[in-house]
């Protein structure tokens, strides 16, 4: 609910004075970055955005926006592609770009506490020169915060191997919507097992509308002793997907296995010049970690599969920096779209690894049939694929057509079995899918959970639950007016 | 303003769209590290210069106060997948702003005078200096208001002095080639030693070296103050001062001219009579460590190493190198200055923590900005000292001064500060 002049005006003061003065954003101008994230077909400004420094200033302005009535939006970098930090009716964003401290590194036990602004890749830095590292790497980690990949429980290319966010984070603080702080799951310092239920859990991909995290937890891993990055060259997208089914079927498991589509493929070349070939019909990148003395023969017989296959080639990265620069390929390939089109969607579909291939035919007359660019790069490992839809937001048409074809997509996940969000969340975006996937006990089961963190949805509120009626309409109102 | 020629639109809109919202720039942009506020971040300015371009965004005190705030330092370049031009659109936008904002009598005084019209002209930039130095003899430091103290710490308590470059400086043996040398303008003032180091190492590599006085300021100081009318004519005078001598390739050591040097082409591209000759230019600047890496350069420098158990040199302690912005964004130069500090000083090499992040410099960010200088000015400090390094080695005059004041005022003075060139040269013996 947008404010009127009048709350708005004493609101402002009120938040500074927790604040800080310059860490209260109001003026329109400055509010316009915060319209969105990096999902861009819907946009609304915040009413402000606070910039906390520590849990008390989270709780005190938790405790303002309680007493008002508004609305409350956790914000990390913005990084979301699915709209998650999107003020659909106004409110306050807390962003916790502020909060970015790592606080203690206890190497003895693994553990690393941060705050949770604190930027993905920064608590790797931090470790790394006494071989250990955090192992949720979302190919955004170079920007996003651990308070955003707990929120949407984040996953990366090397989740395959290593879980996703919630197997490497013990225990948070979090403020919850009435402004109570609480510690969920293992305290700092405490034994790793803890008696009841485990909330920590319940609380981890709840896209912020559980409360705000402010610290969290998170379990350091022992850095492989090595490891060899292969990329398989295949003329088609069918070979590399039965390429990937015979790995695992063979019982390996790869610390990373993505594949990379022909548009992708010439779009990362045009950035980063690695030395693709542009006629490939799509790329695998293996990785494989561990005791060296195991990896050569598992290196050689993942080759011998991509031969059966018939990969033209299978190149093993000869150096950290060839290591190095085919990450970041692949991690960088959703913005080397920008090289593609000024806009893009992002699709976060689960099918079942046996069907990528059918869904990678399905993407194909998909973007015939809308007369759009759908280019590939996923997580070809546990089936996640990424379609990027490209399109130009200021053709009203193909804004349109972009959005119908991320539909039919979604849905075929679903009637393939699978789901429409591996990692990037349900946000705004996807909200009208949940009512397709789930039945309504489902969500009803859910929705109760919720309630019980945030009886009057107040904390990120219009995401993730159809019923939440205003939702729907603003999407469909923004679709139109697209 | 008479002098400036305004593009309209002043920006290209095609390159504004490049940006696709994604937010990877926000962790590498220092700014942002600092205040959190995404209207601090790349991500942020672009929408304010989008804002400005489509004039839904007035320029304001307070919109303008981002695009202030950003160092120019083109980190965000580096992090951006969708290869958004960043630090050419800063430099529209600023000329726009300073065609159409008005600024406070301090700022314009500043701006136009102290930076455009005495920094860039070596004789005036001694004239600026002379009353600087009288305080400090004086001990008069105390009675200034604290910006005048903090831009009085940025000057080196004594010029180091070298004999004036001559036009042309003989090959030491029988000349290979030729290349020519930039000696630039704070550089030439502040800075002599560093290019008399410079001109000593391309002689060892057997070059003759041509420095023609009739060059000057590379134009930096104005581009990325707003001013491309003034970094227009200085591409030109250069341009013609350097198309005569018939040279391949010429040398520059301070980063930031080099990567303005380096994109003098893109500066002239609207004028026909001058674009082509200017990406020629462009074409010839190499930095010194670039050119050091190249060719059998590398191999005659470690023939010339001193001998380590006779010359004397401090092998005590270790070196740390930081990234200078306009190096290593720009110019993606990273890997050879290190390469070259590794062959003469091996293990005693550490990695400086955050070495990509600005120290705050920024060209004359430090007195425009002198609040977000000192942030990022205590940041590198504190990543400095947690090296344990006795010497820092940096390729930019800039990062020297913000760098050694840092280090001064933190009551760590004894670590050392020096300029590629300088280190390199110290570890030369001219006799073998
Ligand atoms: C180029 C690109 C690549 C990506 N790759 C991946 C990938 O490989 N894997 C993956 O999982 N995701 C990926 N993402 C999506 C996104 O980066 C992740 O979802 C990330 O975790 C979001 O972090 P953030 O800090 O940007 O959070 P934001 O975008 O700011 O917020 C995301 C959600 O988290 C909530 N939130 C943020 N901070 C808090 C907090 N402190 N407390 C409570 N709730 C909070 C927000 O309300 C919102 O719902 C990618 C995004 C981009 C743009
Ligand atoms: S990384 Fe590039 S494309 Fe992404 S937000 Fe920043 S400038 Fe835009
Ligand atoms: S140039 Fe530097 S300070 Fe400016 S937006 Fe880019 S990274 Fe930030």
């Amino acid at each position: 609910m947008p404010l009127s002049g009048k709350q708005f005006t004493d609101l402002i003061p009120q938040l500074q004075s927790i604040c800080g003065k310059t860490n209260v954003i109001y003026h329109a101008d400055e509010l316009r970055v915060y319209e969105c994230d990096a999902y861009t077909l819907e946009k609304m400004p915040p009413d402000a955005v606070v910039l906390p420094g520590n849990t008390s200033e989270v709780e005190a302005v938790i405790k303002l926006c309680r007493d008002r009535n508004l609305a409350i939006i956790p914000r990390g970098s913005g990084t979301s592609l699915s709209g998650g930090v999107l003020a659909v009716d106004g409110g306050v964003v807390i962003g916790l770009s502020r909060m970015n401290r790592i606080l203690d590194v206890d190497f003895r036990n693994r553990r690393a506490l941060v705050e949770a602004g604190c930027i993905n890749v920064h608590v790797t830095q931090a470790v790394q020169s006494e071989g250990y590292l955090y192992a949720p790497d979302p190919s955004s980690q170079f920007a996003c915060t651990i308070g955003g990949n707990v929120a949407t429980n984040s996953g990366g290319p090397h989740t395959l191997k290593y879980g996703v966010t919630t197997n490497h984070v013990l225990g948070m603080e979090m403020v919850l919507p009435d402004g109570e702080t609480v510690w969920l799951g293992t305290q700092p310092g405490g034994p790793e097992d803890i008696d009841g239920c485990d909330l920590r859990g319940a609380a981890i991909g709840s896209e912020g509308m559980f409360g705000i995290v402010t610290r969290v937890l998170l379990r350091l891993i022992k850095a492989p002793q090595s490891c060899k990055t292969m990329l398989g060259i295949f003329e088609s997208v069918d070979d590399a997907a039965s390429a990937v089914s015979d790995i695992i079927a063979a019982g390996i498991i790869p610390a990373a296995l993505e594949m990379m589509d022909q548009l992708i493929i010439q779009a990362v070349e045009e950035a980063y010049k690695f030395g693709f070939p542009l006629d490939a019909g799509a790329v695998l990148i293996i990785e494989l970690d561990g005791q060296t003395t195991g990896l050569s023969s598992l290196t050689d017989q993942i080759q011998d599969i991509c031969r059966n296959k018939q990969a033209r080639e299978v190149r093993i990265a000869a150096s950290k920096e060839e290591r190095a620069l085919i990450w970041k390929c692949r991690k960088r390939a959703f913005g080397a779209i920008g090289r593609l089109s000024p806009n893009y969607l992002t699709q976060d579909g689960v099918v079942p690894r046996s069907r990528i291939p059918e869904m990678m035919k399905f993407i194909k007359q998909t973007a015939e049939k809308y007369q759009l660019r759908i280019p590939n790069v996923f997580h070809a490992g546990d089936g996640n694929i990424h379609p990027l839809i490209l399109f130009d937001e200021k053709d009203k048409d193909q804004v349109k057509r972009a959005i119908q074809a991320g539909h039919d997509i979604l849905g075929k996940c679903i009637d393939f079995g699978g789901s429409i969000s591996g990692e990037h969340g349900i946000g705004v975006e996807k909200v009208d899918f949940m009512s397709r996937q789930f039945s309504p006990e489902d969500l009803e089961a859910m929705m109760k959970l919720r309630k019980t963190f945030d009886p009057d949805m107040r904390c990120n509120p219009d995401k993730c639950f159809p019923s939440a009626s205003r939702c729907i309409d603003f999407t469909l109102k923004k679709q139109i007016s697209a | 303003m008479s002098d400036r020629v305004e593009i309209d639109p002043f920006l290209d809109a095609n390159q504004l769209t490049a940006c696709v919202h994604c937010g990877l720039c926000l962790g590498a942009c220092p700014t942002y590290l600092e205040t959190g506020n995404e209207n601090d971040s790349p991500r942020g300015r672009l929408y304010l210069m989008k804002g400005f371009l489509e004039q839904t965004i007035a320029l304001t005190a307070k919109s303008v106060s981002h695009m202030d705030c950003c160092l120019g330092c083109r980190a965000c370049e580096t992090a951006c997948p969708s290869g958004v031009k960043y630090g050419a659109l800063l430099e529209d936008t600023r000329d726009h702003i300073e065609a159409h904002y008005k600024r406070s009598w301090f700022q314009w005084f500043l701006r136009r005078i102290v930076i455009e019209k005495f920094f860039p002209i070596p004789t005036r930039m001694k004239w600026l200096l002379a009353p600087a130095f009288l305080i400090r003899a004086l001990k008069l430091e105390g009675c200034l208001p604290t910006y005048f103290r903090n831009a009085l710490s940025l000057i080196p308590k004594k010029l180091e002095s070298a004999p004036p470059l001559a036009e042309i400086t003989g090959a030491v043996g029988e000349a290979k080639g030729k290349v020519g040398f930039i000696d630039g303008c704070v550089m030439n003032v502040m800075f002599q030693k560093t290019n008399y180091s410079t001109v000593q190492l391309l002689r060892h590599m057997e070059y003759d070296v041509v420095t023609p006085s009739s060059q000057g300021c590379c134009g930096a100081l104005f581009s990325h103050g707003g001013n491309l009318k003034q970094a227009r004519d200085s591409a030109r005078r250069n341009i013609a001062a350097f198309e005569k001598l018939d040279l391949d390739t010429i040398i520059i050591n301070a980063a930031g001219c080099g990567s303005t040097l380096k994109e003098y082409g893109h500066l002239l591209s609207l004028d026909p009579d001058w674009q082509k000759r200017a990406e020629a230019f462009s074409a010839k600047i190499k930095d010194l460590s670039e050119f050091l890496m190249e060719d059998d350069h590398f191999e005659k420098l470690k023939r010339l190493q001193k001998n380590e158990k006779t010359s004397g040199l401090d092998l005590a302690g270790n070196v740390t190198y930081h990234d200078a912005c306009h190096l290593a964004h720009p110019q993606s130069i990273t890997q050879q200055p290190r390469e070259l500090i590794r062959n003469f000083c091996g293990d005693r090499f550490v990695e400086l923590p955050e070495s990509e992040i600005c120290c705050g410099s920024a060209g004359s960010y430090n007195l425009t900005e002198p609040e977000m200088a000192g942030k990022l000015q205590t940041r590198k400090t504190r990543n400095i000292l947690s090296t344990g390094a006795k010497t820092v080695i940096t390729t930019n005059p800039g990062c020297l001064l913000q760098i050694r004041a840092g280090l001064n005022q933190s009551g760590n003075a004894p670590l050392r500060v020096g300029h590629l060139a300088d280190w390199l040269w110290e570890q030369i013996d001219p006799t073998n």
